[in-house]
C-alpha cells in the first residue's frame, strides 16, 4: 500500500454511509417509541413509584416534564430533538442524566471489550493456524470441535463456571466488580486482577468465530498457487505457512472484524452482568430490569451506532484489502 | 449461536468449511447419526418424561437440598431439594418449545418479507431492505432485551422478541434466492401463460425457496434456544418459578457462590448438546440442498 490510500473514495463511502445511517437510526428510535407505546409501561408511574398517592395534577405536571404527554410520535420527535442537542433525558433507575451514565461507564466497557477482542483475534489466529497446518489431525479436530462447542455454550454459563473455578474453588481472582470489598479506589494492579476473568470469558465467547474463519482462510490459502510456488522454490514450511498462507488467509478475517460488533455487544451484555462490571452493557440490563426507558433507549441507539461504524470499517478495510473492489461501488 | 449473524452481504465471503478429504464420508455419517440420535432422545425425553414422572416439579424437599450427583440423582439436587435431571428435562421442554415457536415465527416472517422484496423489486424492495438494515443494526439480544423489558416477563414476550429479531437473515437468504429464480425460464413461461404476480409468487417462487427457508428455520432453533436462555438468565424471560434452562442457571448462582457447581453445570450442558445436535443435522441438510457449502454452525 505504498501507492497511498484512496482517501477520496474512502471519504465518499463514509459520507454515503453517514447519510444512510440517518434514516436507519431514525427508524430504530421510532421503533423503540412504538414498542414502548404498545406496552403497558408508563414512565410516570415508573418515576413516581407504585403505591404513592400522587395527585392528578402532580402526575400531569410530571408527564409534561418527562415529555411523556402526547402521542408516541410526538414523544419521539421531542426526544429526537433534544437528543440531537445532546440531552438524552434522565435515567429513571439510576436517577442521574443519561449522558452522565454513559460518560461514567463507557470507558470501562471499551476497556473490557478492547482487551477481550484483541485477545480473541490473537488467540484465534494462533489456534486457527495451528489447526490448519495439519487438517484432519488430532490438533485440528480438537480445535474445531472445541470451537463448535464454545460457540454453542452461553457466555454467562462459561462466566459462572469460571467464577466457580478461579474465584471460589481456588480463590485466585476476584469474582466481579472493579475494586476489592471495603475499598473504592481503583488501582492499576487491582484493575488488572479484576479484568482478567471477564476479559478472558468475553474473549472465549468471541474466539470460535475467529478460530474457524482463520483455519478456513489458511486452509484455502494453502491450496492456492502462491503457496504452491513458494513450496516449489524450496522455502521451508514455516515461511510458507506464516509468510504466505497466513498473510492471504488472514486478510478476509481482518476485513470482517468490524462486523463482529453485534456479537461483541451481545457477549458484553452477559459478561458484564455476571461479573458486575460497571460498564454500559450491565447498565443496559439494569435499565431493562427496571423498565428504565430513557436509559435503555439511549444505550440501544448507542449500540446501533457502534454496529453501523463497525460495518463501515469492514467495508473500508475490504476495499483496501481487495484492489478489485472499489469503495465507490459499495 | 448466538452468535454468527450474517455479515453485511457486501463483505460476506464464501465460507465453505471444507472437511478434509480423509474425514469426509465416515466421520460425517457418524456425526449425522449421533446428532439424529441426540435430537430424537431430547424430543422423546421432553415429550415422555412429564407423562412418566408427572410429579409436581415444584415439590420441595428440604431434607435433600443440594445433594451432589449420585445414582439416585444423576445431576444432584437444587437448593430446595428438587431433582436436577428431572428439572433440566422440564427446562429443556420449555426452552425447546419457545425456541421452536420463535424460530417458526422468524422463518415465516423472513419468508414473507424476502419473497415480497425479491418478487416486487423497485421501491418496495428498497424500502423492505432498509427495514432489514434497521433490524440488523441493533444486536439481537439487545433488541430482545428492549422488547421484553417493555412488557411483563413471560413466555410470549420472549417468543415475540426472539421471533421479531431473527427474521432478518432468512429474509436476506430468501430474497437472494428469489432474485436468482426470477430470471429462470419457467417463471417467464408462467408469466407469458398469463399468471398474475400473486400466482407467480405463491405457486412458482414460494415453493422453490421453501427448502432454504426450512433450513433457516431449523438453524434458527438453537439460536432461539440460546436467546431464550440468555433472556431468562438475565431475569427478563421466562418467570423464575417456571423451569427453563436460563432461569435454572440464574437460580443456581446462590449455590454456586457457596461452591456447589452442579446446579450450574448440567442445565448448561442441556443447552450445548441439543444446539450441537440440531446444528449437526442442519449442516447435513444444508450439504444436501446446497452442496457447495460445508456444514457451518450458525448461532
Amino acid at each position: 500500500m505504498t501507492a497511498g490510500l484512496p482517501w477520496g473514495a474512502m471519504a465518499r463511502l463514509t459520507g454515503r454511509r453517514l447519510l444512510a445511517a440517518v434514516p436507519v437510526l431514525a427508524l430504530v428510535t421510532f421503533g423503540m417509541f412504538a414498542v414502548a407505546a404498545a406496552s403497558p409501561f408508563d414512565p410516570v408511574r415508573q418515576y413516581v413509584g407504585s403505591g404513592v398517592g400522587a395527585s392528578a395534577e402532580t402526575l400531569d405536571r410530571l408527564r409534561a416534564d418527562l415529555g411523556a404527554d402526547g402521542s408516541f410520535a410526538e414523544q419521539w420527535w421531542t426526544w429526537l430533538r433534544s437528543a440531537v442537542g445532546g440531552d438524552l433525558g434522565s435515567s429513571l433507575s439510576l436517577r442521574q442524566p443519561v449522558t452522565q451514565v454513559i460518560a461514567e461507564r463507557l470507558g470501562w466497557s471499551v476497556l473490557l471489550c478492547t482487551v477481550a477482542f484483541v485477545a480473541a483475534v490473537l488467540g484465534g489466529t494462533v489456534l486457527g493456524v495451528a489447526a490448519a497446518r495439519r487438517p484432519g489431525r488430532l490438533l485440528d479436530r480438537t480445535v474445531s470441535s472445541l470451537g463448535y462447542t464454545l460457540q454453542a455454550a452461553p457466555p454467562f454459563w462459561i462466566a459462572l463456571l469460571a467464577i466457580w473455578l478461579f474465584a471460589i474453588q481456588f480463590d485466585l481472582l476476584p469474582a466481579g466488580g472493579l475494586t476489592d470489598p471495603g475499598s473504592d479506589a481503583v488501582t492499576a494492579g487491582g484493575l488488572l486482577r479484576h479484568l482478567i476473568l471477564p476479559a478472558t470469558v468475553l474473549a472465549i465467547s468471541q474466539l470460535p468465530w475467529f478460530v474457524l474463519y482463520v483455519r478456513q482462510g489458511v486452509l484455502d490459502a494453502l491450496r492456492e498457487d502462491p503457496v504452491r510456488g513458494a513450496r516449489a522454490r524450496g522455502l521451508d514450511e514455516r515461511t510458507v505457512l506464516l509468510g504466505h498462507a497466513l498473510r492471504s488467509g488472514l486478510l478476509p478475517v481482518l476485513t470482517l472484524i468490524g462486523t463482529r460488533i453485534p456479537e461483541l455487544i451481545t457477549g458484553a451484555l452477559l459478561v458484564e452482568t455476571v461479573f458486575s462490571w460497571p460498564g454500559i452493557a450491565s447498565a443496559t440490563v439494569r435499565a431493562a430490569t427496571a423498565s428504565d426507558f430513557p436509559l435503555l433507549a439511549a444505550l440501544t441507539v448507542l449500540s446501533a451506532i457502534a454496529v453501523l461504524v463497525g460495518n463501515l470499517l469492514a467495508d473500508l478495510l475490504y476495499g483496501l484489502a481487495d484492489p478489485r473492489v472499489s469503495h465507490d461501488e459499495m | 449461536m448466538a452468535t454468527t449473524h450474517p455479515p453485511t452481504p457486501a463483505t460476506e465471503p464464501e465460507q465453505p468449511w471444507h472437511t478434509p478429504a480423509h474425514e469426509r464420508r465416515g466421520t460425517r455419517k457418524v456425526r449425522v447419526t449421533t446428532s439424529a440420535a441426540l435430537v430424537a432422545t431430547a424430543v422423546a425425553a421432553v415429550l415422555l418424561v412429564p407423562l412418566l414422572f408427572p410429579l409436581d416439579q415444584q415439590a420441595i424437599d428440604l431434607t435433600s437440598r443440594l445433594l451432589p450427583p449420585s445414582w439416585d440423582h444423576p445431576f444432584g439436587t437444587d437448593d430446595v431439594g428438587r431433582d436436577l435431571l428431572l428439572r433440566s428435562v422440564y427446562g429443556l421442554r420449555v426452552s425447546l418449545t419457545v425456541g421452536i415457536v420463535a424460530a417458526l415465527v422468524a422463518a415465516a416472517l423472513g419468508l414473507a418479507v424476502g419473497c415480497v422484496a425479491g418478487a416486487a423489486g423497485g421501491r418496495t424492495d428498497r424500502l423492505l431492505m432498509r427495514l432489514v438494515d434497521t433490524f440488523a443494526a441493533v444486536p439481537h439480544l439487545l433488541m430482545g432485551i428492549f422488547i421484553v423489558a417493555m412488557f411483563r416477563p413471560g413466555v410470549w414476550p420472549v417468543v415475540v422478541s426472539v421471533g421479531l429479531t431473527h427474521w432478518v437473515s432468512t429474509a436476506r437468504i430468501v430474497r437472494a434466492e428469489v432474485l436468482s429464480l426470477r430470471t429462470r425460464p419457467y417463471i417467464d413461461a408462467a408469466i407469458s401463460g398469463g399468471a398474475g404476480r400473486r400466482r407467480v409468487v405463491l405457486r412458482h417462487l414460494m415453493p422453490a425457496v421453501l427448502p432454504q427457508a426450512g433450513l433457516a428455520a431449523v438453524l434458527m432453533v438453537p439460536h432461539a434456544l440460546w436467546h431464550e436462555s440468555a433472556l431468562s438468565f438475565l431475569g427478563l424471560g421466562i418467570p423464575a418459578h417456571q423451569a427453563s434452562l436460563g432461569t435454572m442457571i440464574n437460580a443456581a448462582r446462590g449455590p454456586l457462590a457457596a461452591g456447589d457447581w452442579w446446579p450450574t453445570l448440567f442445565p448448561g450442558l442441556f443447552i450445548i448438546i441439543p444446539t450441537l445436535a440440531i446444528a449437526g443435522l442442519a449442516g447435513a441438510w444444508r450439504e444436501r440442498i446446497n452442496p457447495r457449502r460445508r456444514s457451518e454452525l450458525v448461532l
